[in-house]
């Protein structure tokens, strides 16, 4: 399936602090009650946002110099919680191409790599000297190589992780599966013979 | 070397290595609801594609929608909009569905079992987290999103990473009072929310060999809120006998064939694990969270912990305390709830709500609390009405409810309001979860909700426990 080839994305970073950060808070259900996933990029953190508004502050997505942030920095397990894919929608139709945290939940990377968001893993020493870098300089140019494993900003150059097969995917456009899993589909058949259930136990094995 | 359940489950659903290492696994059973499956649905449309497997695949309604006024349409626009949609999906792709009215609809983790859909040695898939709940049965059974739901409609497959296996061997006699999802909680307390990630979680010991199938699935349930996507039993006499005469379940001399096939799927003893934890059922009391993850948790007679030293630990104490509105070292118990919620896919079942019920018998919802009890599906709503728990409830001022997620996941006209403290026997604490954004969430054990209700505050159960004739505890 010929998907977008995904090595490179640069661009400007925004930081989002905090631990656990789960995907109720990233796309509050009250958003997932319509039938597309257009739109969804304007309640990215909604509630968290007012509340950072309600307490006199500005939530990170809400900053003007954050406005135009490709790549988001976050801490520890990224994504938890619920399998709402509505929430990496949500991030990539704001204009997030990639997100650098320390780590992630597993069923937000895997809907992220579905939707091509790429997902890198950092230490958290370089995770904070990035998100420090961001603070000081907004405009910063942050660049991640998929291929290579690193994210270059000005001054200091990190080595980021990136699982071989999200890697893969990404870089040789192979990140839309539906194509590739109905290729060769005797083979899919061929399993599905031999799975005792699917013919009701019906005869002896 | 033996192999485990994960590994040979795995094993016979393997299609092939694909050029990107991943495996497509063939999944045995997919499970659709309203809310994950619209934009999936959409993209076949588009791509011109066809459901793999319409045998394979069934559908229910349980997130949006409401559980009181459910002629049709729906008050609410949206949620009438999303069960015509999946209506409309059904229809067209030839899939059976649940629906509203039907005898079969409820959450679609309670019904799976319910009508012997899951099965032991199955891949199941599901566009929710809390498909892992299956795993009681010793399937292999974790939630997706919705691309993934795309590629499962129109393939019947999976493109996924293996995972490793950590074992949690719970032993010993669990204390009165202390239910499966006190276990739960205290793993996932003890594991971090963070600990399960790249691992499937099989649960043994004698504590878990000895619980019903419904405390199994309370544990499995909540094996993703410990990171975990999927979570493990092994099948056993236990799950034959529950599974035995429902709907999808082979008959006679087939289900024969069955058994000796789900035994084999079962953990060999000298499986190799990745890790191996024990927890001991003695040492275990009733449980309760105190912050915004299911993590942050502790014993009913604890004290909410104190943000010590300095760093991310302490921000996401001190940050869970100030939205919480808890202070520092002061105990959960005597914590005064504005609303008490039994039900969801994680104690939404028949006995979760007699063991709540027997707590309720005779007594009264405290004054100014709101309660109510909401069945995971028509057939436990069913099966509680001809046992009169029902009027149990409503005799003691519960809000008797129609089968859904309900008061959950706010997607539903169940919600929390303002900051209302609630004490839920629902899965996830996350802020805004219930609906309101600044709303607050106590996880505990629906009998540690019934106790909630009646004193309007979060109590130890086992305090009420000489008001309540001799029970099973």
């Amino acid at each position: 399936m010929g998907a977008e080839e995904i090595q490179i994305i640069e661009g400007l970073a925004l930081p989002m602090r905090g631990e656990d950060i789960d995907t109720d808070r990233i796309m509050p259900a009250r958003f997932l009650k319509q039938i597309t996933f257009d739109g969804l990029g304007d309640h990215v953190f909604e509630d968290d946002r007012l509340a950072a508004k309600r307490a006199g502050g500005t939530h990170p997505f809400d900053e003007p110099k954050h406005q135009d942030a490709k790549i988001l920095l976050a801490n520890r397990n990224f994504g938890s919680g619920s399998s709402r894919e509505h929430a990496p929608q949500g991030l990539h139709r704001w204009g997030i191409r990639a997100v650098i945290a320390e780590s992630f939940a597993e069923i937000f990377s895997g809907n992220s790599l579905m939707i091509g968001l790429a997902c890198a893993t950092a230490s958290p020493k370089d995770v904070e000297a990035l998100m420090a870098l961001v603070e000081r300089d907004p405009n910063a140019t942050l660049k991640v190589d998929l291929k290579a494993g690193t994210c270059e900003a000005p001054g200091v150059t990190i080595a980021v992780a990136i699982p071989a097969h999200v890697r893969e995917a990404l870089i040789t456009g192979a990140w839309d599966t539906t194509g590739l899993l109905l290729d060769h589909y005797e083979q899919v058949n061929a399993v599905a013979a031999r799975l005792p259930y699917l013919s009701g136990f019906s005869s002896p094995r | 070397m033996g192999k485990t359940l994960l590994q040979k489950v795995w094993d016979l659903h393997t299609v092939r290595t694909l050029p990107t290492a991943q495996t497509q696994l063939f999944i045995g059973l997919h499970l659709v609801h309203e809310v994950t499956s619209p934009q999936a649905f959409d993209a076949l449309r588009q791509r011109g594609l066809k459901v793999a497997r319409t045998d394979r695949t069934f559908a229910t309604v349980d997130h949006i929608v409401p559980t009181r006024q459910r002629q049709r349409p729906f008050l609410d626009v949206m949620a009438e909009d999303m069960i015509a949609a999946l209506e409309r999906n059904c229809r067209d792709f030839g899939i059976p569905l649940y629906d509203i009215g039907d005898d079969r609809q409820g959450i679609v983790h309670v019904i799976g079992p319910e009508l012997g859909l899951t099965q032991p040695g199955l891949t199941i898939a599901c566009g929710d987290s809390h498909t892992s709940t299956h795993g009681a049965f010793g399937a292999v059974a974790f939630g997706i999103g919705t691309s993934q739901v795309r590629d499962v409609l129109a393939s019947q497959c999976l493109a996924i990473e293996p995972l490793k296996v950590r074992r949690i061997r719970v032993t010993g006699q669990l204390p009165r009072g202390v239910y499966a999802k006190d276990v739960i909680l205290t793993i996932i307390q003890r594991l971090g929310v963070a600990g399960g990630n790249g691992y499937a979680y099989e649960y043994a010991g004698d504590t878990i060999e000895r619980m019903s199938m419904d405390e199994r699935m309370t544990i499995c349930n909540m094996s993703i809120e410990g990171g975990a996507r999927v979570g493990y039993v092994n099948p056993d006499e236990t799950t034959f006998t529950y599974l035995q005469g429902r709907a999808f379940i082979p008959k006679g001399e087939a289900f024969e064939r069955a058994k000796a096939w789900w035994r084999s799927i079962a953990s060999d003893t000298d499986a190799r694990y990745d890790d191996d934890v024990e927890i001991r059922a003695a040492e275990l009391t009733p449980v309760v969270t105190w912050g915004v993850n299911p993590g942050q948790s502790i014993g009913i007679s604890g004290n909410v912990p104190a943000p010590v030293g300095s760093g991310a630990d302490q921000q996401s104490v001190s940050d869970a305390l100030a939205y919480m509105g808890l202070q520092a070292g002061q105990p959960i118990a005597g914590m005064k709830i504005d609303v008490a919620f039994i039900g969801s896919c994680t104690n939404g079942r028949l006995s979760d709500l007699r063991e709540a019920a027997r707590i309720v018998e005779g007594n009264r919802v405290a004054q100014g609390v709101k309660a109510l009890v909401v069945p995971g599906s028509v057939s436990v709503q069913r099966a509680a009405e001809r046992e009169g728990l029902d009027k149990t409830f409503r005799d003691a001022g519960f809000e008797w409810r129609d089968a859904g997620c309900s008061m959950c996941l706010g997607m539903n006209p169940d919600k929390l309001e303002g900051n209302q403290v609630c004490a839920a026997s629902s899965n996830r604490n996350f802020k805004g979860r219930q609906g309101s954004p600044t709303g607050r969430t106590l996880l505990m054990s629906p009998a540690m909700v019934a106790a909630a209700a009646m004193t309007g505050k979060v109590i130890d159960v086992r305090d009420l426990f000489d008001a309540v004739p001799a029970g099973a505890r």
